[in-house]
């Protein structure tokens, strides 16, 4: 039986959205918590033994056990400390959190990465598809300052790398979907989102994250530069 | 009386050859819920499929008391929490994350490999074929000293591998590759069989004779579509 007092340790990465969402939950439940950097381009033995199939941060290590993929942290967190639920009780709510977490994570995530990688259609198509789904999330924002409702909850966290790294993204690609005129629910809620205590004080340097992300893409791009020919 | 209708009214918006469908049938025969099926044409999709579903405009959706739920593991983890009795997912968080775990195992490392074994062919095939045969070899440890994933009885994790059981058959006689073989994966086989055989399944399947051409006919337009050349 590992207690909830168990030593709790994070493996992450200080550029990366989804520890940082991980921090975020860790932090709305006052967990105490011992952080540990990874060098993804020299991993550790700790991080390839807890997660061996992904080989991926975040990775939460609470006594003997590891719990990977962010989101599934985030519900582990929440069944284990009951103190500042992220998720709410009823089960419908649940399931509505639970989908935008989805949509957030596996839809904009995946139209993100080819608005940032991809050229031509296939770039023109992902931003296309990028603004509708941001459309979606303005909708779904309709009469609720935040996802969770009055406070910010598990789908908050779950959409809230929009809040930061989308900016981002826009950047170093150069290309735009936060219109504020066409998505005045979004735009006030990365900015509600921001300015939550919790999220404020836990964010990647802007200037250092743009470059990191700048470097990347131009590392991603030769890669596959190099590959086609 | 209301009340009591309401507690009936559970729809299942579905097509007969989606298993992410038949993962919603499974845990509602498992609970013993009763829900009136509705058959979509995906081709000419319903007013109430467009309404319950208008971000993904897919299935399945369930429909309880007049709230709509989509995509399967939202779905999953509705039913299990709706209805408590049963359980799918193991009572204790680290448990339940492990189920989780799987459930995005199979998503990541093997129903892709899976599809491009149905979907490509020479060397890409066979490093598909190699793929998918490492991520069932973890699936086969995992199963050691038990019955099913979930232990004794299905829990979350068969019904989200549940599928598995019929398409692996279709794809082997379809591609002439092996993927579950009795002497290499034999608790892995042993499952596929316990799991196709229990009362939440039978009679739930789709007709073999309907998917084995619905298949065939999905690898012979992947095919196709890459001897064309690129369009630039």
């Amino acid at each position: 039986m590992v207690a909830a007092a168990a030593e709790v340790k994070l493996l992450g990465m200080w550029a990366s959205p989804s520890v940082r969402r991980v921090e975020w939950g860790l932090q709305m439940k006052g967990i105490e918590y011992e952080y540990v950097e990874e060098d993804l381009a020299n991993k550790s033995a700790a991080l390839l033994r807890h997660n061996p199939v992904h080989k991926q941060v975040p990775v939460l290590l609470h006594g003997d056990r590891a719990v990977t993929d962010s989101l599934l942290i985030l519900e582990y967190i929440d069944e284990t400390w009951l103190g500042m639920p992220l998720l709410p009780r009823d089960p419908y709510r649940r399931a509505s959190a639970r989908f935008w977490a989805k949509f957030a994570e596996e839809n904009c995530r995946e139209a993100t990465k080819k608005a940032f990688f991809e050229r031509g259609e296939e770039r023109s198509e992902a931003i296309e598809q990028l603004r509708e789904q941001l459309q979606r999330l303005d909708e779904e924002l309709e009469g609720k300052k935040f996802f969770g409702g009055v406070e910010i909850g598990f789908a908050d966290l779950a959409v809230g790398w929009m809040a930061f790294w989308l900016g981002v993204s826009e950047e170093v690609a150069g290309f735009t979907v936060v219109d504020a005129k066409k998505l005045p629910r979004f735009a006030e809620w990365m900015d509600d989102f921001l300015r939550v205590p919790v999220i404020r004080d836990n964010l990647p340097p802007r200037e250092k994250t743009v470059e990191f992300f700048r470097y990347y893409r131009d590392q991603q791009l030769a890669a596959a530069a190099a590959a086609a020919k | 009386m209301a009340e009591e209708e309401g507690e009936k009214e559970v729809t299942l918006l579905g097509t007969w050859s989606s298993p992410f469908v038949l993962r919603v049938k499974w845990a509602l025969r498992i609970k013993g819920v009763e829900y009136t099926y509705v058959e979509e044409d995906l081709r000419n999709k319903s007013p109430q499929l467009l309404q319950y579903n208008p971000v993904h405009k897919k299935v399945p959706v369930l429909v309880h008391r007049g709230r709509a739920i989509a995509e399967s593991s939202v779905i999953l983890h509705y039913i299990d929490e709706a209805w408590p009795h049963h359980p799918l997912l193991p009572h204790h968080p680290y448990e339940k994350a492990m189920a989780r775990f799987w459930c995005k195992f199979e998503d990541d490392k093997l129903s892709p490999p899976l599809w491009r074994v149905l979907t490509t062919q020479a060397e890409e095939q066979r490093e598909a074929h190699a793929s998918a045969i490492e991520s069932l070899g973890l699936l086969e440890n995992e199963l050691e000293g038990k019955k099913f994933f979930g232990g004794q009885t299905i829990g979350l994790v068969d019904v989200w591998f549940g599928a598995l059981a019929y398409i692996i058959p279709i794809y082997e006689e379809i591609t002439g590759l092996k993927l579950v073989e009795q002497r290499k994966l034999p608790r892995l086989c042993r499952w596929m069989e316990e799991f196709l055989s229990s009362p939440a399944v039978e009679g739930t399947l789709p007709p073999k004779d309907m998917l084995l051409p619905r298949y065939a006919a999905m690898r012979e337009a992947f095919l196709a579509k890459a001897k064309r050349p690129e369009q630039q």
